[in-house]
């Protein structure tokens, strides 16, 4: 039962995930803005969202295998591999080798945002939808 | 629970800032700190910030700020003549920090915005859990 739950919400469950871990990488650039010698990194989305979903074989990354116990793998703790990171490429780059840009991160962090909110609303309107199905009113 | 991260790293970014703010506040209080001997005359202070990544193991997205240490400016103390100083030595020199008002002016400016900008992330991260809560009502 609870399978057929996840194909009805279909992609935008593994959507908001990546999209939270997203905010967690721009909050992390953000915050090494005067870090010298910090690089930004940023989450490919669509190939993190089609490897995530399954609907790619081809994740466009590396994974680290962990073939002898004490390896540390580059996977979440529940199993799923983490998403692909990559540094960005500066525009002005910085004496001090920081690359954030704070109005490019900003900007970054507040479409990411309004994307989550759009992912929650489209859940939302999933149950809602499921739940006038339920009620039958 | 990843989104909790974001509120840890913008705390960091937050203190690193805060520690900054605290440095160029005392930069400028000692800006006229004038002494006779030059060995004990007040030295401009700087944070050294660093990124934290401490958790790279499990995920490599997070990682906050932390401040190293905090480091004396080495330059030597601009020598003043003022012999009806009473902390005049017995030249006649008084010895002024090596304080930059303009640069901690500049620092105090950046560390304001960079403080901004984490309690923006917060903020935002905040509202996205909130309405993550509210998901389905």
């Amino acid at each position: 039962m609870p399978s057929s739950i996840d194909n009805y919400i279909g992609v935008h469950a593994a959507a908001l995930k990546l999209r939270s871990q997203r905010t967690e990488v721009l909050a992390a650039n953000l915050a090494n803005a005067d870090t010298p010698g910090y690089r930004a990194r940023d989450i490919d989305f669509k190939n993190a969202l089609a490897a995530a979903s399954g609907q790619s074989n081809a994740t466009g990354g590396v994974h680290l295998a962990t073939t002898r116990a004490g390896h540390i793998g580059n996977a979440a703790p529940d199993g799923t591999p983490a998403p692909e990171l990559k540094y960005r490429t500066p525009l002005a780059p910085s004496l001090d080798g920081n690359t954030v840009d704070g109005q490019l991160e900003q900007a970054a962090f507040a479409e990411n945002t309004v994307r989550y909110q759009a992912t929650l609303s489209f859940i939302s309107s999933k149950f809602r939808a499921l739940m006038t199905a339920i009620t039958g009113q | 629970m990843s989104s909790f991260k974001i509120f840890e790293i913008a705390g960091t970014g937050m203190s690193a800032q805060s520690v900054r703010l605290n440095t160029t506040a005392s930069n400028l209080a000692n800006a006229d700190s004038v002494s006779g001997d030059p060995n004990q005359v007040y030295k401009s202070k700087h944070p050294l910030f660093e990124a934290i990544r401490a958790s790279l193991g499990q995920n490599a997205a997070s990682s906050g700020v932390a401040v190293k240490g905090i480091v004396e400016n080495q330059a030597a103390p601009t020598a003043r003549y003022e012999p009806g100083n009473p902390l005049a030595d017995a030249n006649g020199y008084v010895y002024a920090p090596n304080v930059n008002t303009v640069e901690e002016m500049v620092d105090m400016i950046s560390a304001s915005r960079s403080y901004q900008n984490n309690v923006e992330v917060m903020q935002t991260a905040k509202d996205m859990m909130l309405a993550t809560l509210r998901l389905g009502q």
